[in-house]
């Protein structure tokens, strides 16, 4: 996956399959310091110790459709082969808390992508989780909180076509005026 | 430059859409509707089921179709990505493989406005080599 906005969007949906409430994502563009910074924290049923060693295996997976599970080593083989690192900690019933950081400058780094559409996709699970997503760059800082959105749309769904396209622009637009890298 | 929308507007929208809506709604119930699973896990991410969700979105509310486009977790079929599962009202679900942008438009086009099949059927009693 050549995008971060993809990773994101397959890491979370391990957040909201583990029964999340809340799924807090951080974006940090930090060129200064050569890196970027991605988080994700969730308060999921979390994973057991002997899952968690596991986790990054990519012949280990908890689901039965299939018998690979791809998502998170392909996120630490990209940290990895951009100079960064890849953090994993979780508890069961607490939640688990997941940072990669990438070299910034590497040429190898994912590039950001369509954010915009990937939190709309999220957004609208359909289990409900809330989702913040906050991006932090040397311009600015933008958040977006899917319960500050609900509770402005009173029961309109996220999904109705001018709410999306509303939406997307409203992201698009915060996001260009901070937003460093492609 | 255009202003950059933030929440005071999205109020000004709501009370636009909210009488819409309304219109709407008689035939909101879920078995009412086209219902539209995207399989939106590792493997279909990679395959382009991001783009082809999008563009089933687009397309459909272009065309005035009411349907739900939601996205799902792994159907198994990770040969056949992205893949779709496609539900009008009434009738059993179908599951469609390889559904790129031109298949994405073909099916809106020939199973959901004529209610024909389309070539690219992964069957229902499809198992693995190991089940």
């Amino acid at each position: 996956m050549n995008e971060l906005a993809l990773h994101l969007l397959d890491i979370a949906q391990n957040s909201i399959r583990a029964n999340a409430q809340l799924i807090s994502i951080l974006i940090k563009e930090a060129p200064n310091e050569d890196q970027l910074i991605f988080k994700v924290d969730d308060d999921g049923h979390g994973m057991t110790s002997e899952q968690l060693e596991k986790a990054t295996n990519p012949f280990y997976t908890t689901q039965t459709t299939r018998k690979v599970g791809l998502g998170l080593p392909l996120l630490k083989y990209n940290a990895e082969l951009t100079g960064g690192s890849f953090m994993l900690h979780s508890e069961t019933n607490k939640g688990t808390h997941l940072q990669a950081t990438f070299g910034f400058h590497h040429i190898d780094r994912p590039f950001l992508g369509d954010i915009a559409g990937t939190l709309l996709i999220l957004a609208s699970n359909e289990k409900q989780s809330e989702l913040i997503y906050t991006h932090q760059s040397p311009k600015g800082e933008f958040l977006f909180d899917t319960r500050e959105i609900k509770q402005e749309l009173d029961g309109i769904p996220l999904t109705t076509p001018e709410v999306r396209k509303f939406l997307m622009e409203m992201i698009q637009g915060n996001l260009e005026q901070i937003q460093i890298s492609e | 430059m255009t202003k950059v929308r933030s929440l005071a507007d999205l109020k000004k929208l709501k009370e636009e859409v909210q009488s819409k809506i309304k219109l709407r709604e008689k035939g909101d119930h879920p078995e009412n509707l086209i219902q539209i699973k995207v399989s939106m896990a590792t493997c279909g991410i990679a395959s382009g089921a991001k783009e082809t969700m999008n563009f089933m979105i687009e397309e459909l509310d272009h065309q005035g179709i009411d349907a739900l486009v939601t996205q799902t977790g792994c159907m198994g079929f990770c040969y056949a990505e992205p893949t779709i599962e496609l539900t009008m009202p009434g009738k059993q679900p179908v599951i469609y493989g390889y559904v790129d942008k031109q298949k994405a438009q073909e099916i809106i086009d020939r199973h959901i406005k004529m209610n024909e099949l389309v070539d690219g059927i992964i069957p229902v009693n499809y198992k693995t080599i190991d089940d």
